[in-house]
């Protein structure tokens, strides 16, 4: 029978809805203390994931994406950086008063991670079925049999080719997007429940990309994995996600589902963002944002993007926006949303 | 139409393998460019796209002549560049000029920015000190830096703002033809837009013509007037970018583009997952190198005895659209 596709996708959708929330993240602050003083890496930042669900973090370089995903691995880099306050909580258990001790236990179970360059996350002096039977080992003792059997049936899950031939391969043997279904196949070895794919395709080809992608959704939907998708490439979310949310300095600036927000993008710096990608089927001229995000250990008080925007009144330089809903389930932190916008003088800064 | 600037004519670079230390014998070669043929106009941008180990680097650096061809010549206005020596190769290497990738390590960090910039005009042309100050201070007003940034070191400036350095010391010498290899994929997707529309600009304010290599499909069309399509070695298919992008026709580039990712949640289109990786270019397919993968000639198996055996010829099928495929012919 053939299966429509937009049709299961619609499916999904609704099963979604009353399924269970397995990660939450609450008002979450990682600083790092330096000479220079506190930068402010991940600076309030409150999302939340249900099962099977996949979340987009959309952002530039230096946004606080990937500190914010340490954060929830408990790899903050310490003693430099700390989680100040707030709380991750990973079925119901906070995840920040966990001891290292605990978060190893947790680490792989229950939340994993792909890393970005599949060159340098695999141990080049070991073989690629040893690399998988440690991550199975993680949390499960099993005889040296039932191992062996169960990392070709973990490599097979990847669809990896001939995974008995594979097993004694060394990394330096595979190509790139091979390695990264290695790399996927020890991320959810341990059946965890929340994914998190910091720009796992970057490195690879664009046509390998696309079956690394499809992948990821076969296995989503088989497992019912939830997933975290790092990225700055708004066509891997367009592709991917459920829900989006853009990040600036730190900081959330706007969240919704994936259609509002392509459809209707409201704060200026996601707009700017989507206008500033070149795309296939137009050649007008790009759209160019001025300037570089603030550095983030000399934050302005009011919003981040203030110095940037093109609709600057003075209000966004003194005070920082609270989050705004211009329709429901659609989060921003703009003045411009704001009803006393519109009635506030036009005094534009220049 | 503007007159042609750069001729690549059956250009061949095989690199050898060899094995054991004392006695290297040649057991294989790595055919990285196989006989490509393409020309670049006055003041036009030929976009060159392909997977990684398709042969777009090496492509590169037999222009700039770091390395020698197999076979076949690449010709500025019409002369041999393999000719050129002593002053004349000075002379061309002020005439074609390099912007890589990654502006964190194509930017010497020792030195001010002003030698950096200046570099190719001390080494390859006589200056005086107040010339090469003046034409610092030109170029770099063209890219849209300061000049008193000019004693500044490479680590005092951001990405997008290296890459402009970067574009300032090609631009110093009056190059004729800039390779821009991965100018902006290691930039951040908001600073992208505005080196792009620097190097737009730059073209159309001076009349410099680009050889683009990128993976992004949607920066070649952007900047492209010109677009090839490389595979394993070879252009499969070469044609103006408006026709490439309207009507591609190679069963690869057709491929390549529906990976290319959606632009909207809603996008729905055919995307063709290929099977497999690109194979080995030491070994390269029989025939056609795309067969193996091909879907076409995969459900055919009357074409597929053709592709695996017979060679496809470029073959003109009209707006100067050329594609090396047998379901053309």
């Amino acid at each position: 029978m053939q299966k429509d596709p937009q049709l299961a996708k619609y499916m999904a959708k609704d099963n979604m809805t009353s399924k269970d929330t397995v990660l939450e993240v609450n008002d979450l602050h990682t600083y790092f203390f330096n000479r220079r003083g506190i930068t402010k890496a991940v600076d309030g930042v409150s999302f939340s994931l249900k099962e099977g669900e996949t979340l987009g973090i959309v952002g530039e370089s230096g946004c606080g994406k990937t500190m914010t995903a340490l954060s929830l691995l408990g790899l903050i880099p310490k003693p430099a950086a700390r989680i100040v306050s707030g709380e991750i909580l990973l079925d119901g258990e906070d995840l920040v008063q966990k001891s290292a001790k605990e978060m190893q236990e947790i680490r792989g179970k229950k939340i994993s991670m792909i890393l970005q360059d599949p060159q340098t996350s695999l141990n080049p002096v070991f073989s690629i079925g040893n690399q998988v039977m440690e991550a199975l080992g993680v949390s499960h003792k099993f005889g040296r049999k039932e191992m062996v059997s169960r990392a070709i049936d973990a490599l097979r899950n990847v669809r990896v080719a001939a995974p008995e031939r594979r097993m004694s391969d060394y990394p330096h043997q595979m190509s790139g997007g091979m390695k990264q279904r290695v790399i996927g196949a020890i991320a959810i070895s341990s059946t965890p429940k929340v994914i998190i794919a910091d720009e796992p395709t970057t490195a690879l080809d664009v046509t390998i990309q696309l079956q690394y992608l499809e992948l990821l959704r076969e296995i989503q939907q088989e497992t019912g994995l939830a997933i975290i998708f790092i990225t700055h490439d708004f066509g891997i979310v367009a592709r991917m996600c459920d829900r989006v949310a853009v990040m600036y300095a730190g900081r959330i600036i706007e969240s919704a589902d994936v259609r509002t927000l392509f459809n209707s993008p409201t704060h200026p710096y996601t707009q700017a963002l989507m206008e500033s990608v070149p795309r296939m089927d137009r050649t007008d001229r790009l759209f160019a944002i001025e300037g570089q995000p603030p550095a983030l250990f000399a934050l302005p008080e009011g919003c981040r993007f203030a110095d940037r925007c093109s609709h600057v009144r003075e209000r966004c330089s003194q005070e920082y926006p609270p989050i705004l809903q211009p329709e429901t389930g659609h989060d921003v932190s703009c003045w411009m949303v704001d009803q006393t916008w519109d009635q506030a003088p036009q005094e534009a800064v220049s | 139409m503007n007159n042609e600037l750069l001729k690549v004519d059956n250009l061949t670079k095989f690199f050898p393998v060899t094995k054991g230390l004392l006695l290297m014998k040649t057991v294989g070669q790595v055919q990285a460019v196989d006989h490509i043929n393409f020309s670049i106009n006055e003041g036009e941008t030929l976009g060159l796209v392909g997977e990684s180990g398709c042969g777009k680097t090496t492509t590169t650096k037999l222009i700039l002549r770091l390395e020698q061809p197999t076979d076949g010549a690449v010709y500025l206005n019409g002369q041999d560049i393999q000719e050129f020596s002593g002053d004349a190769l000075k002379e061309y290497r002020t005439q074609v000029q390099a912007v890589f990738q990654d502006p964190w390590s194509s930017l010497s960090p020792r030195m001010k920015v002003r030698d950096l910039i200046s570099e190719s005009l001390i080494v390859n042309r006589d200056v005086t000190k107040q010339e090469k100050n003046d034409r610092v201070a030109e170029v770099m007003d063209q890219v849209g830096l300061h000049a008193d940034q000019a004693d500044l070191y490479p680590h005092e400036f951001s990405g997008g703002q290296r890459q402009r350095i970067a574009v300032a010391s090609a631009l110093a010498s009056y190059p004729k033809l800039i390779i821009l290899d991965e100018p902006v994929s290691a930039l951040d997707v908001s600073i992208r837009a505005q080196v792009m529309n620097l190097l737009v600009d730059l073209q159309q304010q001076t009349g410099i013509a680009f050889l683009l290599v990128a993976h992004n499909l949607a920066t070649v069309r952007y900047m492209a007037h010109q677009t090839a399509v490389m595979y394993l070695g070879q252009i499969i298919e070469y044609s103006p970018t408006e026709e490439l992008y309207e009507n591609p026709l190679h069963p690869y580039t057709k491929a390549l583009f529906s990976a290319a990712l959606p632009a909207h949640p809603d996008d729905q289109r055919e995307e063709t997952i290929l099977t497999g990786e690109v194979p080995s270019p030491m070994n390269p397919p029989k025939g056609c190198r795309f067969h193996p993968r091909c879907p076409i000639a995969n459900a055919d198996p009357k074409l597929m005895a053709r592709c695996s055996e017979e060679i496809p010829v470029p073959l003109n099928v009209g707006n100067n659209h050329i594609v090396n495929c047998h379901l053309y012919d």
